[in-house]
């Protein structure tokens, strides 16, 4: 074994939940108070087996979930504080988990940023998410944070509910800046097939599909006016000039994006290292008893061959605000018959010398997915 | 055989009406075959024939009773064929016309009835399924009996799923139906009623001998055609082939020409001896045109050499298939067909998709038109896209249309038939209950829903049969669909003046519908000559991306991306703008839009 590999990512999964939410499509379990110590164990045991793939400094490690901070208050000490360190470490929280305790604990535990799971401010529509919180525990939870001291916090907004209307879209959206938070995520709601809640508002959210068409670029539009910069599809963070120079993009989602390698632990967690893929059974019993013997827990693997790992790169770092650069030949994994039609269309720019990079326009980036589904060779 | 000892004579009936079932009466009867040899109805050899209830080829049967030699000529059982059907009738002195006790006479009855009369046989009216307990023998006897102007004592009763009354058939068949009356001496003439080919023997011709004497080795020249060959074989089938002497004047029966092409023998032509050749050929041969084309593109355009092998083999037995190569920008390499009737067409794709395991688009048929340009020159266009800007005249296809209904439907016939621009001939009660309808219709507006549309609109109690009348002038317009500004050459169509707006706009919503959102507006239009009669905007995509990607979400992410590349790749690029296939095909079928 060597005395220490190069992965500088770590991701670790936290399943429970107090409910599930009719649109989520996680791995999640509910409830189940007494399985956390034994999974927290689990996961321990999970990085000890695994902990030769990283770095000695890690540079980010991000706790996501289900929900963590659901997770037995001791329990998630004794997790956080196991953890290796790193540069940025992110819990992922529900607004009603967050007590002052449980926002003690986490900066005790060297948790640098939080990300809340908001959503929306408009009680009806978290009624339709199926959500615990309301607009005050939002509120009551970033308080919380600020005054344990953390100064990186996330707010997560789903957008394109049923029975959002684009007002109740602007009222969230000024909810959510009047917070300042130092980051925003916000979503198209993706009502998948076969979930509970397709089932209930699929047919409604085809009516409205119209009306939200021009949500995407109201949320765009709103929110990097408000001093933010759209450096992700669906990412904001504040600017570096409102933010004492600070970069605020989240860097563990960044390692994504630009194709690095990330370990993940625990049920459901996705591993990338060395061109290959896995992900860990979502089966807690079957994970909860590989690693009590001191096994690795069952996984199923991909190969990811060179062509796909240069498709990756070109769809993941399109999806950032700064020029891919095509060197290494990943030029190989562009259509540039399709590159010249969207350049026509302004949908994509060519720069740089040598290889030369890529990027989308502004209105690329709103048509994303079709764009990039095009250009891939 | 001396001739006044051979009777030859047809079947003619409408669809299911009992044809097939009396002819394998006649043959059990007359020992023909066994039971075993039997099966369940021995004159159709392919399997779709059973299947549909369709006599596609004619064949002839020689059979023997109470001392005479009867040939059983089977003919097709649509119009679709009626020059087919027609030679093969002139082979005969007689017909046995079979009415469906329970259903009385129908369309086609009519029609082959005519037909019959047209050709100077005699007819033997038969009733037939008396045994069937809705049966009404008196009414189907009396409706029989006034369409042949006979009496209704003297049409026959039987049934031939019993077997009963089938000897009363043969002795009428030898009592009432001439001999024929050729000259045994004269220089040899054979009619070529059908033609059929064998991988291994070439062309067989199924003949009617005239005058003279056909042998073995007798050189021969198809007299329309020029082509010259030498009978490898003459015989006939029992039902199985059996070689003979001679064919001699009055006998029917197949000569083997070595000839590896059907089309050099075509149905109608006279064969005679190049050995003393007759002068005269008999009359009656016509070259058949094909009135109804349509594109049949393979559904993968890899198979388009498959395609082309089926339809090589298919004409080989099918002379009146015609098929020259389509490229169509919107459906890729094809080849444009043209088909004697809807029938035909229907035949043909069936068996390119059943026995050449093809997946095909067929696109909307349009008919023959005659075209005089504006220079003067004349055309015969068989593809809407072929079709000049500038002409001075088109005339287009008609036919006659005898349709049968209960009297309470007489209406919504005749409004459909004024809709489809029809002339109004005559009506005839066949009873009390029953109208005979006849129309003169532009076949260009029978070729697409028609059928659907008569049957809609008389519960499906309509019958209706037609055949082909002549050329008339229309004031015929040709409506091209533009996409962002490109014609798409697959959707152009050729329509009446009073009909071009609806259907523009029909076309133009359906394409609004079919046609996914862009990254860029995309107009569509529907045109005649450079007027826009149509016009709608498909708004271009406003947004298109995957919302969240993080580690765990990437490789299902990457597979939606190659899966809507894959689908960008099926679709059909027209101008920039892209087309899936499914757009094309729901526009082509529109056939009302019903499909």
């Amino acid at each position: 074994m060597s005395r220490g590999g190069a992965v500088r990512h770590l991701y670790v999964h936290l399943p429970f939940c107090a409910s599930r939410c009719g649109y989520c499509d996680f791995v999640t379990v509910v409830g189940r108070g007494g399985q956390h110590p034994a999974y927290v164990d689990a996961l321990l045991a999970e990085l000890e087996l695994e902990r030769g793939v990283l770095a000695p400094r890690l540079e980010s490690v991000f706790l996501g979930g289900g929900t963590p901070t659901f997770t037995a208050p001791g329990e998630l000490r004794r997790l956080v504080g196991a953890l290796p360190d790193a540069e940025e470490v992110t819990v992922e929280a529900n607004p009603e988990t967050v007590t002052p305790a449980v926002a003690a604990l986490l900066r005790e535990g060297g948790v640098t940023r939080v990300s809340l799971g908001a959503q929306s401010f408009q009680p009806r529509l978290l009624s339709v998410l199926e959500r615990r919180a309301g607009p005050d525990d939002v509120r009551r939870a970033v308080y919380a944070l600020r005054d344990v001291g953390f100064d990186n916090i996330s707010l997560d907004l789903v957008y394109g509910i049923p029975g959002q209307s684009a007002a109740d879209l602007d009222a969230d959206l000024s909810e959510a800046l009047a917070l300042e938070p130092e980051h925003l995520s916000c979503y198209e709601l993706e009502a998948k097939q076969g979930t509970r809640f397709t089932h209930a508002y699929g047919a409604e959210l085809a009516r409205q599909a119209e009306a939200m068409e021009s949500y995407f670029e109201r949320v765009v539009a709103r929110v990097t006016a408000a001093g933010y910069r759209w450096y992700e599809t669906a990412n904001f963070c504040r600017q570096p000039q409102l933010a004492d120079g600070r970069d605020l993009r989240s860097r563990h989602n960044l390692a994504y994006w630009r194709s690095r390698d990330y370990l993940g632990l625990g049920i459901g967690a996705v591993s990338t290292i060395h061109g290959r893929r896995w992900r860990t059974t979502p089966r807690l019993g079957a994970y909860l008893a590989a690693l009590a013997a001191g096994e690795r827990p069952p996984r199923e693997v991909e190969e990811l061959p060179a062509p796909v790992r240069r498709s990756e790169r070109v769809l993941l770092g399109l999806r950032l605000d700064e020029p891919l650069a095509l060197a290494a030949g990943l030029g190989g994994a562009v259509d540039w018959s399709a590159v010249e039609r969207l350049e026509e269309l302004g949908l994509v720019e060519r720069g740089g010398s040598a290889d030369g990079t890529l990027a989308l326009t502004t209105r690329g980036r709103f048509l994303g997915g079709g764009v990039t589904a095009e250009l891939l060779a | 055989m001396e001739q006044q000892r051979i009777r030859n004579f047809s079947i003619i009936a409408h669809i299911d009406h009992g044809k097939s079932t009396l002819a394998d009466r006649i043959l059990e009867l007359t020992g023909a075959v066994t039971g075993r040899q039997l099966r369940e109805q021995v004159l159709d050899t392919m399997e779709l024939e059973r299947e549909r209830g369709i006599t596609i080829k004619a064949q002839a049967v020689r059979v023997p009773w109470r001392d005479h030699e009867l040939n059983l000529i089977d003919t097709p059982g649509h119009v679709d064929f009626t020059y087919e059907v027609s030679r093969s009738l002139q082979a005969c002195e007689g017909a046995v016309l079979v009415v469906d006790a329970a259903q009385g006479i129908e369309a086609q009855t009519v029609a082959n009835a005519y037909l019959a009369i047209e050709n100077d046989l005699e007819i033997v009216p038969v009733v037939n399924k008396i045994d069937l307990p809705q049966a009404d023998p008196d009414a189907a006897a009396r409706e029989i009996a006034e369409l042949v102007g006979d009496d209704p004592n003297h049409v026959l009763r039987i049934s031939a799923k019993t077997g009963e009354g089938i000897e009363a058939v043969l002795d009428a068949v030898i009592e009432r139906i001439p001999a024929p009356r050729g000259d045994a001496d004269a220089p040899p003439r054979a009619l070529v009623f059908d033609s059929a080919y064998d991988q291994y023997r070439g062309v067989v011709a199924f003949v009617r001998a005239v005058d003279g004497a056909f042998r073995a080795r007798d050189p021969l020249r198809a007299m329309a055609q020029g082509t010259r060959f030498e009978a490898e074989e003459v015989g006939f089938f029992s039902p199985t082939m059996s070689a003979a002497e001679d064919l001699g004047a009055g006998e029917v029966g197949y000569v083997i020409t070595g000839l590896k092409d059907v089309s050099r023998l075509r149905v109608g032509d006279t064969l005679t001896s190049e050995r003393g050749p007759a002068e005269e050929p008999l009359p009656g041969y016509k070259d058949v045109k094909p009135m109804v084309f349509a594109g049949l593109f393979p559904t993968d355009s890899d198979d388009y050499p498959e395609l082309r092998d089926a339809l090589e083999k298919l004409k080989l037995n099918d002379a009146s298939l015609f098929y020259e190569p389509e490229t169509s920008q919107a459906l890729g390499f094809g080849f444009r067909c043209g088909f004697l009737g809807l029938l035909h067409m229907e035949i043909v794709r069936e068996r390119l998709e059943r026995e050449f395991d093809l997946d095909l688009l067929v696109t909307a048929p349009n008919v023959a038109y005659l075209v005089v340009t504006k220079a003067g020159e004349e055309l015969e266009v068989h593809n809407p896209s072929e079709m000049p800007r500038e002409v001075e005249r088109i005339e287009e296809p008609y036919i006659r249309a005898s349709i049968i209904v209960p009297k309470d439907f007489v209406g919504p016939v005749m409004e459909l038939n004024t809709e489809r621009r029809g002339r109004f001939d005559h009506m005839e009660y066949l009873s009390e209950e029953r109208v005979l309808l006849v129309y003169e219709l532009p076949l260009g507006e029978i070729v697409l829903d028609y059928s659907d549309q008569l049957k809609s609109r008389t519960k499906g109690y309509a019958s209706f049969d037609y055949d082909v009348v002549g050329f008339r002038e229309g004031k015929l317009e040709r409506v091209d669909v533009l996409i962002a500004g490109e014609p798409v050459d697959a959707l152009s169509l050729i329509i009446h003046r009073d009909g071009a707006y609806a259907r523009g706009r029909q076309l133009v919503d359906r394409l609004r519908e079919e046609i996914p959102r862009q990254f860029f507006d995309v107009p569509v239009q529907a045109a005649i000559g450079s007027r826009v009669i149509a016009r709608e905007t498909i708004k271009a995509k406003r947004k298109d991306v995957l919302a969240k990607c993080y580690g765990g979400d990437i490789t299902r992410k990457r597979k939606l991306l190659e899966q809507q590349k894959k689908g960008k790749k099926r679709m059909k690029q027209v101008g920039s703008v892209e087309v899936p296939q499914e757009a094309f095909l729901a526009v082509l079928n529109l056939d009302g839009g019903k499909k």
